[in-house]
């Protein structure tokens, strides 16, 4: 019996298994929230279980869900707003078909990271916070994976890869883009 | 015959291929009619050397690594399934210096066990200490915690069975143990290790820790940068449920305990102990003002543990053993093993659990074999990202919480991050400038506001400008954060910075010759 790990990504869903279509329409999305805060608003604590999955569903957290998610949790839109853009993880915008974080932190500065940044940052075009023109891959900055005995590390989707060279950079933009 | 073979799946294995690895075996397996069985276990923390593959053998388990796709067919062609001869191969894993030399206590299973197997957990002195400790009442775990001399692994050194006696002695209809799996500090992953590789030795050790306090309910706050260590810790959970380790009746206890785990959302501060509570409690990660203690009033306002990842998964073995073993290890008031972790520029990077005691430079160079680059090593930080920079006059300072203290240092959660001679120590300062104004919960201003103005004046000091009165600016807002942060988040943030400056003031445009030892 063979026992493999697979853990894939699946549309920068982080952990979700139904993400939905691209062209998802604003019942689509709405009705998918509706059954979310259904099946977490009685767990306690539930804002930061319900906003991953809102995210790891549809990729990320939508402003216009605030009011239906305030009245399930009994918060104000203000508080849900609060800890939605507290936490670096939660964007509300939807993001590019890939996510890439770089880690930044220290181990990874001296193994070279800076010069992969750099060398990122030229070959998509952007700058952090940002999503390449073909909408193939957003560049985010995470400060440290767990991956500081093999640095430089970077992130892409839920695959973290250690030792990335440029060239090793490369192959993974050119197969997100593909 | 089946032959027994381990690829492990740890994340930082991962990271370098050993999902394909395993494929790749698995599939040149099938294709030559062989007879194996692949069990993915935890990684024994040689990274230099993942993707390690190891056969089991009469004599024991034979590994081979760095294991490459490529590499696979002339592996079979080798015969290695059989444990023959091939440049790859390391010989009998136990028998491997780097590993043989260390003292794994809380890491003993790890790389060893199937992480999801309960059998495996059982057949390798899995759930003695739990077993041990339901015949015990609540004050004698504690005791025995206590005189174990284990002090929490988080960063701040508590001891962790005063902790313990604390929430034991509130009156409360629910209490809760927390574990902080956030593990935030850079250059630091024993969490991350243990998550992923023997997860039922932290959930026996939360477990023992809710029978010992009288809580019910535990949960693991998890970083949500550690996907696979969610997946790990989930199956274990159901495993242990499922076999009645876990949930209403604890082994035929009467006792409950039921354990969830909820995911963190980025921030570093939520690894702080209140502002965890917070976002527990579905809130922004504020930092709260201390009194009440979380011991006293934590999660939901009720009387709450909350223990890093390595301090409850080495209660198991504290229960099984004895407080006494424990205690026999390390120096001074460091009592016990830490699981260091060695990072940055070196050259064999990996977990070393080794009793307190031991000097930086041991672990540098002996284990760590010198920098990767083969310069020499010219900084360590140690205790992750609000840790001292350490100068190369320091590492004979052995790891040890208060002769850390001594050197205005701190071990933290024991990761070790090297720097080669290539390193520009103003930079570094300015990083943890950086990292603070990127991280600050924005409670309290200086750490808010000073630093973001650290930033703007270490760029000043970089270019020159008005540099003897920048750098008095710099002591002085560092003094200012010393002094008047609520946590230690802008409390220590002046510990890398000045370290910096003061071991490395040429850096900085100043005379070598002011060095401060
Ligand atoms: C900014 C900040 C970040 C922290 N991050 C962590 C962390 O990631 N993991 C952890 O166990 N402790 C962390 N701590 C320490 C916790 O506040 C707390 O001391 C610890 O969880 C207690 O457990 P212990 O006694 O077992 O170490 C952090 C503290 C601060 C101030
Ligand atoms: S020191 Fe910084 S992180 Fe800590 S409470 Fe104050 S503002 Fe928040
Ligand atoms: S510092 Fe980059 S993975 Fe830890």
């Amino acid at each position: 019996m063979y026992i493999i790990v697979a853990l894939y990504n699946c549309n920068n869903s982080r952990f979700g298994d139904i993400s939905l279509p691209d062209s998802n329409t604003p019942q689509d999305i709405n009705t998918v929230i509706n059954r979310l805060v259904a099946e977490h608003q009685h767990r306690p604590g539930a804002l930061l279980p319900l906003l991953h999955a809102i995210q790891d569903n549809i990729g990320y957290v939508p402003e216009t869900a605030y009011p239906q998610i305030s009245k399930a949790l009994a918060l104000s839109v203000a508080e849900v707003h609060g800890v939605v853009t507290f936490y670096h993880h939660f964007r509300t915008h939807k993001p590019g078909r890939n996510v890439m974080h770089i880690c930044r932190a220290e181990s990874c500065q001296a193994m070279g990271s800076e010069a992969l940044e750099a060398h990122a940052k030229k070959c998509m075009n952007i700058d952090y916070h940002q999503t390449t023109e073909d909408n193939a891959i957003t560049l985010e900055a995470v400060y440290c994976l767990g991956n500081c005995a093999l640095s430089p590390s970077v992130m892409m989707n839920d695959e973290i890869y250690g030792r990335v060279s440029p060239s090793d950079l490369d192959a993974l933009i050119a197969e997100a883009k593909a | 015959m089946t032959t027994k073979i381990y690829i492990p799946r740890d994340s930082s294995a991962l990271s370098v291929g050993a999902e394909k690895v395993a494929v790749a075996i698995a599939t040149e397996a099938k294709n030559r009619g062989l007879d194996v069985e692949i069990i993915r276990n935890g990684s024994r923390g040689l990274y230099w050397l993942e993707t390690m593959v190891e056969v089991l053998t009469a004599n024991g388990r034979v590994a081979y690594g760095p294991v490459k796709v490529k590499d696979v067919p002339s592996l079979f062609d080798a015969d290695f399934i059989n444990a023959k001869p091939h440049a790859l191969c390391l010989g009998l894993t136990e028998e491997i210096d780097w590993l043989k030399k260390q003292q794994r206590l809380t890491f003993a299973r790890v790389g060893v066990t199937d992480p999801v197997s309960l059998d495996d957990y059982l057949a390798h002195d899995g759930y003695n200490g739990l077993k041990n400790a339901l015949k015990l009442s609540g004050a004698e775990i504690v005791k025995t915690v206590t005189d174990s001399g284990l002090r929490g692994r988080g960063g701040a050194a508590f001891p962790t069975g005063i902790k313990w006696n604390t929430v034991l002695g509130c009156e409360s209809d629910q209490k809760y143990i927390v574990c902080n799996a956030d593990e935030g500090d850079s250059g630091t992953y024993s969490d991350r290790m243990i998550m992923e590789g023997d997860p039922f030795v932290l959930i026996e050790g939360m477990t023992i820790a809710g029978v010992a306090v009288g809580a019910t309910h535990g949960y693991i706050y998890l970083r949500s940068e550690y996907p696979h260590a969610l997946v790990t810790l989930n199956e274990a959970i159901e495993a242990a449920n499922k076999a009645g380790y876990l949930g209403e009746n604890v082994l035929g206890s009467g006792k409950a305990f039921h354990l969830e785990v909820r995911r963190a959302a980025g921030a570093y501060v939520c690894g702080e102990e209140t502002s965890l509570l917070e976002s527990l409690e579905g809130k922004r990660g504020l930092v709260r003002f201390k009194p009440p203690l979380p011991a006293i009033e934590g999660l939901f306002g009720k009387p709450t543990v909350v223990n890093n990842v390595i301090s409850l998964a080495s209660v198991p073995i504290i229960l099984d053993k004895g407080a006494q073993f424990y205690a026999d290890y390390g120096m001074g008031r460091s009592r016990g093993t830490l699981p260091i972790q060695l990072a940055g520029n070196l050259k064999y990077n990996g977990l070393v659990e080794l009793a307190f005691g031991a000097t930086l430079r041991e672990l540098l160079y002996d284990f760590g074999g010198g920098s990767a680059t083969g310069k020499p090593i010219r900084a360590v930080q140690v205790g992750g990202p609000l840790g001292a920079f350490l100068p190369e006059s320091q590492f004979d300072t052995p790891l040890d919480y208060e002769e850390f203290t001594k050197i205005w240092a701190v071990l933290g959660h024991g990761g070790i991050v090297a720097f080669d001679d290539t390193v520009d120590m103003s930079k570094m300062a300015r990083y943890a400038f950086e990292f603070c104004a990127v991280e600050s919960c924005g409670k309290c201003t200086p750490c808010r506001i000073g630093s973001t103005r650290g930033v703007e004046v270490i760029d000043k000091i970089r270019s020159g400008k008005d540099h003897a009165k920048n750098i008095q600016l710099v002591r002085d807002l560092s003094d200012t954060m010393l002094n008047g942060s609520l946590c230690a988040l802008g409390g220590m943030t002046p510990y890398p910075v000045l370290s910096a400056l003061n071991h490395f003031p040429q850096d900085f445009g100043l005379p070598a010759e002011t060095q401060a030892g």
